[in-house]
């Protein structure tokens, strides 16, 4: 007797496993139990399992019977005219979603041509071992599985059209690439997920060569002419909001250009865009610091002295201002009503991001880059036939990553921009490199790809033959622009005195544990004070008690309030943060007291 | 100059180009007043260790004994861990039977620690005659060269309440007053009674290494082993730092160290200077007691309160020292970078002080 399980729970026995799974499996296929069930036998256990539940990972198979797919060419034909789709192909019965547990009683074949009695299903096509990611990676099966997934990841992040209606959208950090094509060499998946709508790169003419060494590590060198062309270009967006919010007791905010006389006021500089309403103007040029949206609010609490302060003088400046290193053109201005009710503004900032040095760069292999050099184009190399390359591969990216795609594409793409029509580089079911190569001969070029190439500077041939070919290139979305940051001297944290962090912050760079260890290990003590320095302060310590004390710099005397007139009181240089934790000690109920000697 | 001993005794055959060569080098090689050891210690292991396999693999199929590797062996020495998580001992014989292969498997199983579960077949309960029914295995009893009646003397050593009669290869235990719970005990009670090898001693693989067997155990027991009279006392090692200790002292513990941390970096191909390792087993040794890098070892030790404080458990530290009326003299480089002080090392080591001339 084998025991059956309904979802975990024992729900009864049957006589003969085999009949009843077959006879089970055969009532869904008709459609008479729910497709969503799947069925599996536990030879181990003698248990069937019957589950239905949630959140299991299920997957499309072609039914095979008798070694013979129940998919027809005649299916084919009907799903090709538009007769039929795949719902009606599950309700038929031709294809099942099978979980994982059901798959382990499954045999399936790779192809057709593999089919023998045993086979229960057929896979649909060999790609499915992908996800729609790593499915638009060309050639993949030539490469190693990681630089797959590298590649797969590096499509999420190229700069395309993300959406037709960008221009009425206002999502944070939308970057979009001003000519976009649809690449040389896709895949089905390039086709099926609509990427020709919404493409994220380029085509580029690739050589294959270094350059100086300006391509040394992974970096590429780029087309002066083709960043001028427009080339990789791209526009930064980024919304702001301001929102006329009312507290209690019928007071409000208000957009307007703020009075002189308003707590916190700017410069006057700060508010030139703005207009009479307080609002910037589409099309102004705004740099970091500027207002984009005047505003007052009324005072936070209603005590000391701001009580008689009247009207405009209480009132806090409130403003929204462009970010800490960011520019760009007011691109749109949109007033409307929030969810409350109330005034809102929203300004979008638009910047223009011409490639530049740093900026990186990704073929769809898990090749990526940054621009180590832009070349006038009358210094790049050239080949006979006076094709000058946009982007400069180095060749030792290649053979430590074992990404020959990266290679093979650089071939299909000249043959497909030579003979006029796209190429199909599904993994598994592509035009194969022989074939190529043979269309190259044809088209009247080497078989290898390899051209003969001068040198732009010297106008030398060199001396051996360059790959040369088209590739899909994509701008990624981090950008020199927005990751750049320096200080010299800065704001400060409130609490500890130290630099701030964070670029956002104007920021210092920390000198870490790590590199602490490094002074010290060296031995270079006073390096060492001098780079925590930043925090220095002297506090007058009074001897008696060991404790903080207060100064006076009128009267130019110290003063105890523990001791009391008379104590003595010394000045000793040491880091806020240590005065810090000497308060939170005695917040701990702890006496640190500190003993004062003379320098011995 | 006083050099070492070995080095002196070297000195003393060369002639004056040569002697003056070694004292330059000698000089040389020597750490300078005021260096910082420790912190070059600590990166020196550090760095290495970011570098180190996390989990190494094991291997299937290999007659092998399975020892902790890598990144968590090294985490184990230096914390001076009580029970390392894989122990193990390489056990050399004396050169009489090291040569023989039939006598060191013989050796290696009377080193294995055996217990009645190692010898039976199936267990059987019988709950008419209260009697809990050992089957043993014939060909195992063979293996290990006991007999059914010597079994059932351990056993009857053990269990002095119960009636203890064997038959053939079956012994039974009879417990008459007994019901089924007690018998289940009772069952896994006999299962773990211990017959014959050296105790915690869980595997033995005896392995050709160069000429020599020698013997590799899972499980460590030093002292046992030792006693055993085949066994070469002067190279046979476990990788217990404890056991070591506490049977050869605390030297043999700081060479141990050593030894263990070398292995395991070199394991992995990693070449760390042996100076580094030969400070670090200092310090975890230098009183006498193994005391792991951590917060209740060396750290524990740290006279200053800032610097014990600025390594875990920062609060319990500084309760403790206020309950205690600690004072911190501020003479380590921990507390001076954290009062932004010129720490005593290096360049701050020396200070001038100027006399005033009395006009």
């Amino acid at each position: 007797m084998t025991d059956v399980f309904f979802n975990g729970t024992f729900i009864g026995t049957v006589k003969n496993p085999a009949r009843f799974i077959k006879h089970i499996k055969k009532e869904r296929r008709e459609g008479k139990i729910t497709n969503l069930m799947n069925i599996m036998y536990d030879e181990e256990l003698d248990n069937i399992e019957i589950t239905t539940e949630k959140g299991r990972a299920r997957r499309p198979l072609i039914i095979v019977e008798k070694g013979i797919p129940k998919l027809t060419k005649e299916h084919i034909k009907k799903l090709k005219n538009g007769e039929i789709s795949w719902n009606d192909l599950v309700k038929e019965g031709v294809i099942e979603y099978l979980d994982a547990s059901e798959e382990e009683d499954a045999k399936i074949a790779m192809n057709e041509s593999e089919l023998t009695e045993a086979h229960t299903h057929l896979e649909i096509s060999p790609l499915c071992i992908f996800g729609n990611q790593a499915a638009m990676v060309p050639y993949a099966e030539h490469n190693t599985a990681p630089r797959v997934i590298y590649g797969a990841k590096l499509l999420k992040q190229g700069l395309g059209i993300y959406a037709s209606n960008y221009l009425i959208r206002d999502d944070t950090d939308s970057n979009i690439l001003h000519y976009v094509q649809k690449p040389l060499v896709g895949t089905i998946m390039w086709d099926l997920m609509n990427y020709d709508i919404h493409p994220i790169g380029t085509n580029v003419v690739v050589a294959i060569m270094t350059w100086d060494g300006y391509n040394i590590e992974d970096a590429i060198v780029i087309n002066k002419s083709s960043i001028e062309r427009g080339l990789f270009r791209s526009t930064y967006f980024r919304p702001y909001k301001s929102e006329e919010l009312k507290y209690a007791g019928g007071i409000k905010d208000l957009i307007c250009i703020p009075e002189k006389e308003v707590k916190g006021y700017r410069t006057e500089d700060a508010y030139v865009h703005l207009e009479d309403d307080g609002i910037i103007y589409p099309e102004a040029e705004v740099e970091s610091g500027d207002v984009l949206v005047g505003k007052t609010s009324p005072p936070r609490f209603l005590a000391g002295l701001e009580e008689f302060k009247v009207g405009i003088e209480a009132r806090r400046e409130t403003s929204t201002t462009i970010k800490l290193q960011e520019k760009g053109i007011v691109d749109t201005v949109m007033i409307t009503e929030s969810q409350e009710g109330n005034k809102m503004v929203k300004v979008k900032i638009r910047d223009q991001r011409i490639p530049e040095i740093g900026d990186k760069f990704s073929s769809r292999y898990g090749q990526k880059g940054v621009i180590g050099m832009i070349v006038p184009q009358e210094s790049m190399p050239f080949t006979a036939s006076g094709i000058i390359p946009d982007i400069i591969f180095s060749p030792f990216s290649v053979p430590p990553r074992m990404t020959f795609s990266q290679i093979i594409e650089c071939l299909a793409g000249k043959v497909a921009a030579l003979r006029g029509t796209c190429i199909d580089g599904t993994t598994f079911d592509n035009e194969n490199e022989m074939d190529l190569r043979k269309e190259l001969l044809k088209l009247g070029f080497k078989d290898n790809g390899t051209e003969t190439m001068y040198d732009g500077r010297t106008g030398r041939q060199y001396k051996v033959r360059i790959m040369i070919g088209d590739m899909f290139y994509m701008k990624l979305k981090y950008m020199v622009a927005s990751k750049i940051q320096s200080r010299s001297r800065g704001p400060l944290a409130l609490l500890t005195r130290q630099p701030t962090e964070g670029r956002a912050k104007e920021g210092g760079l920390r000198l870490g544990e790590m590199e602490r260890d490094c002074l010290i290990g060296h031995g270079a003590t006073l390096f060492l004070k001098e780079r925590f320095d930043s925090d220095k302060s002297v506090m007058p310590v009074c001897k008696k008690c060991g404790m903080i004390a207060i100064f006076n710099k009128f009267k130019n005397k110290g003063l105890c309030p523990v001791c009391g007139e008379g104590s003595e009181i010394t000045l000793i240089e040491m880091s806020y943060a240590f005065k810090l934790l000497l308060d939170e000690l005695k917040s701990l109920v702890i006496y640190p007291k500190l003993h004062i000697e003379p320098k011995s | 100059m006083n050099l070492p001993k070995k080095l002196q005794e070297k000195y003393d055959t060369l002639d004056e180009k040569g002697k003056q060569k070694l004292l330059e080098s000698y000089a040389n090689s020597l750490a300078e007043p005021g260096e910082a050891v420790g912190v070059v210690a600590g990166q020196s292991l550090g760095e290495p260790g970011t570098q180190m396999i996390l989990r190494t693999h094991k291997f299937a199929g290999v007659a092998e004994i399975n020892v902790a590797r890598g990144l968590p062996r090294l985490i184990e020495i230096f914390d001076a861990r009580k029970i390392p998580s894989t122990p193990s001992m390489t056990i050399y014989l004396k050169e009489k039977f090291a040569g023989d292969e039939k006598k060191v498997r013989e050796i290696a199983t009377k080193i294995l620690e055996l217990t009645v579960e190692d010898v039976i077949d199936r267990t059987n309960i019988d709950l008419l005659n209260k009697t809990v029914k050992i089957y043993l295995d014939k060909k195992l009893l063979e293996k290990y060269m006991i007999t059914t009646k010597e079994v059932s003397e351990m056993i009857k050593k053990k269990i002095k309440k119960e009636k203890v009669t064997y038959e053939g290869n079956v012994i039974n235990v009879k417990s008459p007053e007994a019901d089924i719970k007690k018998l289940y005990k009772l069952r896994v009670k006999v299962k773990d009674i211990y017959i014959q090898g050296v105790p915690k001693i869980e595997q033995v693989l005896p392995v050709k290494k160069g000429n020599e067997w020698i013997i590799k155990t899972a499980g460590s027991n030093l002292k046992d082993v030792l006693k055993i009279p085949e066994v070469d006392p002067t190279r046979t090692i476990t990788n217990d730092l404890y056991e070591i200790q506490k049977t050869f002292g605390i030297e043999a513990a700081r060479n141990a160290i050593i030894r263990e941390a070398s292995m395991t970096l070199r394991e992995q191909g990693l070449s760390v200077d042996i100076r580094h390792l030969m400070l670090v087993a200092d310090a975890m040794t230098a009183d006498g007691t193994l005391k792991g890098v951590t917060r209740y070892g060396i750290t524990k030790g740290k006279k200053s309160v800032l610097a014990r404080a600025s390594f875990e458990t920062a609060l319990k530290h500084l309760f403790n020292a206020a309950a205690h009326r600690e004072i911190d003299d501020l003479t380590s480089v921990v507390e001076n970078v954290m009062i932004n002080q010129p720490a005593p090392i290096g360049t701050g080591m020396l200070k001038l002080v100027v006399k005033h001339d009395k006009k």
